[in-house]
């Protein structure tokens, strides 16, 4: 339709487009060089200081106001030029065919490219221990993504309080691998059921709230959690956290170099590298375990109701569809994964404090499934990859690091406004599987 | 009336604050008829079906379904979603109310959810792929692609529904609430917006339903050539309470609908019809 679509006309209507753009460019490059003007205009032009005497001097640096407005000028163009290219809703017609098949097979081949590339990372970088933390890190968030799409992804609920399932999972684990001495393959499954229980808890009181009113509970639910953490000094340990959680296991052998240890076992010479990689893959196993059943469970009928709950909870219930049980299974589910991934922070760090579950750990992971795109599996590991890796990326930058990191995300959002994988795949289909677009593709209401 | 009635509304009131939608209304709906509900915008026609599917509760007033089996569901004390599941009525709504973002396919398979529910053994059993629930998923696909065919739309059957023209809408949500194997089907407003070629395929399939589902059909409609096509009884309202009911014939001859449709008085419009006659 696209190829076929741009016949005389349509080009006439994008050069008309293009002249009335270029004064509307221009436009609102002088409403923000004006803003940029008054709002620098203090904090720049002029700089003012405490003097020897304790009096006030101060000095004008219109120099660099001038640069500043200019910067702004400049980039507003270049923001909107950019806008106009690759432009989200433009983007399809402008790009060739040719180029967007080509595009479209990378895109089929960028998922078991990277599956083997994970794969393969502890072999590749076998020596470089801080690439293989890095990658457990990521791998981490991206096993929470997925965990949190299930809940925000496909059923379009907005939690604000992920983090609380994960701190529920690591401190199920941490207390009862200290106090009972549980191991971890036991507890692993419990700290998931404790995490998914405390889910339906969640579920409950927020069933009939939609939207704001949703995140704000939600919100709140992870603060109590910590709290509660916090305060329960008698079993957490309050603020001091818990310390000496036993490392995980080979299904039984340590990863030590004691005697009865895999290396001595295997008769190999005992590396601590060892532990790092079996992590690596413990939390990869995980994660990948964490898509196959999102996978699956988008194809049966409770994870097609939780698409269907997103696009039209009032449709739902006409079809019948019990949208309470709905809602608790999507929460219950993606409190389940955030469980397991928490019993395995637990596991790598030996300690664990209220600390490392503060909101900004939800904020970070609910960005992660936005940027990839809600829904999208593929999206929430490539937006994993992209805001832990490239956080990392930029740490050369020191205090600029965050600023850039800020910017970068703008533009990706200008560019890709639905997440970097904006588009939904049918979970059936008689002949074609077609990728739906994101037009139509609704966001829940919460 | 004759007593095999699918559907008995009896002394049906909705009150909403001090507003009366819907007042003292009762009707019956036959069994494997198609009954109407028409009269003038903000009649209460659609607080009506609100009221049957559950949407919303009656002020007071029962509503009587028997199914085949004789047996009797109070649809009043059931609460929204039940009503589908356990008593079998589905419905479409005024405004369509498809997934869009879902494919015409998946449309039809969610329609079908508490049976494949089951058939996943909740969940358990598909997530494993066991054998039988692959068979049920076969069936489901089977059963929606059945009803693809019916309606014409087999070949955009992977299409996003919020693609598909208006008229495809319209008769994929019917497509959709018959998924559901409903024993009662209300249609509020299935012509809206449809030619008069569509309005025309549209009364062949509500009528090709009926004969071979044994399906009940309760309308709401304004479209006033569908339902003297298929209607096999009408219900006339007009703000809130029954003004008129029976055989197409009649309620077209009925000086209160006229009156009604007209907005004249009633005295004025038997005076009108008097000196005509």
């Amino acid at each position: 339709m696209t190829g076929v679509g741009v016949t005389a006309p349509a080009l006439e209507a994008t050069q008309v487009s293009r002249a009335a753009g270029v004064a509307f460019i221009f436009k609102k490059a002088v409403i923000s060089a004006l803003v940029a003007l008054v709002l620098f205009s203090l904090m720049i032009g002029i700089r003012t200081e405490a003097g020897p005497a304790g009096q006030l001097i101060y000095w004008t640096r219109f120099g660099d106001l001038a640069a500043m407005v200019a910067t702004v000028f400049g980039g507003s163009i270049v923001v909107e030029l950019l806008r106009q290219w690759w432009g989200p809703v433009d983007t399809v017609r402008i790009v060739p065919p040719r180029v967007q098949s080509t595009l479209a097979l990378a895109r089929r081949a960028i998922a078991p490219v990277l599956l083997v590339f994970t794969f393969l990372v502890p072999v590749i970088f076998y020596n470089e221990r801080y690439i293989l933390d890095l990658g457990i890190l990521v791998l981490t968030y991206v096993m929470l993504g997925w965990g949190l799409n299930v809940v925000v992804g496909l059923a379009g609920l907005l939690d604000l309080g992920y983090v609380a399932f994960y701190a529920v999972g690591a401190y199920s684990y941490a207390l009862l691998a200290t106090t009972f001495g549980l191991s971890f393959w036991v507890c692993l499954p419990l700290a998931g059921i404790l995490a998914a229980l405390w889910g339906v808890l969640l579920g409950f009181p927020v069933l009939r709230l939609r939207g704001d009113y949703l995140a704000i509970v939600t919100l709140a639910f992870g603060e109590i959690i910590r709290l509660v953490i916090i305060n329960w000094q008698s079993l957490t340990g309050g603020p001091n956290g818990v310390t000496g959680i036993p490392r995980p296991t080979l299904f039984g052998i340590p990863l030590t170099p004691a005697d009865d240890g895999l290396a001595a076992r295997l008769g190999i010479e005992f590396s601590p590298t060892h532990r790092i990689v079996f992590l690596f893959y413990l939390i990869l196993a995980l994660a990948l375990l964490t898509n196959w059943v999102t996978i699956r469970l988008r194809r049966l009928p409770i994870g097609r109701a939780w698409e269907a709950l997103r696009e039209d909870e009032v449709a739902c219930r006409a079809l019948g569809i019990n949208t309470t049980t709905t809602k608790l299974t999507a929460f219950a589910t993606g409190a389940m994964f955030g469980g397991f991934a928490g019993a395995f922070f637990a596991t790598r760090q030996g300690f664990i404090s209220p600390e490392s579950f503060t909101f900004q750990e939800s904020a970070l992971v609910l960005a992660i499934v936005v940027l990839g795109g809600m829904g999208s599996q593929l999206g929430v590991a490539l937006a994993a990859l992209a805001m832990i890796g490239g956080f990392e990326l930029f740490r050369g930058l020191d205090q600029y690091r965050m600023l850039v990191f800020g910017l970068a995300m703008v533009l990706l959002m200008i560019w890709r406004p639905r997440g970097l994988i904006g588009h939904r795949a049918p979970t059936v289909f008689l002949r074609h599987s077609h990728a739906i677009s994101s037009d139509l593709v609704k966001e829940g209401h919460g | 009336m004759s007593g095999d009635c699918i559907l008995t509304i009896d002394h049906l009131t909705m009150r909403f604050g001090g507003i009366v939608a819907v007042h003292d209304l009762s009707f019956d709906a036959e069994r494997r008829k198609i009954t109407a509900l028409i009269g003038p915008n903000g009649a209460g026609k659609t607080t009506v079906f609100n009221c049957i599917t559950g949407f919303y509760k009656p002020t007071s007033g029962t509503m009587r379904l028997t199914h085949d089996d004789r047996r009797d569901i109070q649809l009043e004390r059931l609460n929204d979603f039940r009503i589908s599941k356990q008593a079998k009525v589905a419905r479409t709504f005024q405004n369509i109310r498809l997934f869009p973002g879902m494919t015409a396919l998946e449309n039809l398979m969610v329609a079908q959810h508490n049976a494949l529910m089951r058939a996943s053994g909740l969940t358990f059993l598909g997530l494993i792929g066991a054998p039988s629930w692959r068979t049920a998923e076969k069936r489901a696909i089977d059963q929606a692609t059945l009803w693809l065919d019916r309606i014409g739309l087999i070949d955009r059957a992977d299409d996003a529904a919020g693609n598909l023209p208006y008229g495809d809408q319209r008769r994929l949500e019917i497509a959709r609430a018959m998924c559901t194997e409903p024993a009662l089907l209300c249609l509020d407003e299935p012509a809206a917006g449809l030619n008069a070629r569509e309005s025309a395929a549209l009364s062949e399939l509500l009528l090709s339903i009926r004969a071979d589902h044994g399906v009940s059909i309760l309308l709401i409609e304004h479209d006033m050539s569908v339902v003297m096509e298929i209607s096999d009884h009408v219900v006339v309202m007009d703000y809130g309470v029954k003004i008129a009911e029976g055989t197409p014939q009649n309620v077209r001859d009925d000086p209160k609908v006229i009156a009604a449709y007209l907005g004249a008085d009633e005295e004025e419009a038997i005076a009108v019809m008097e000196s005509g006659t």
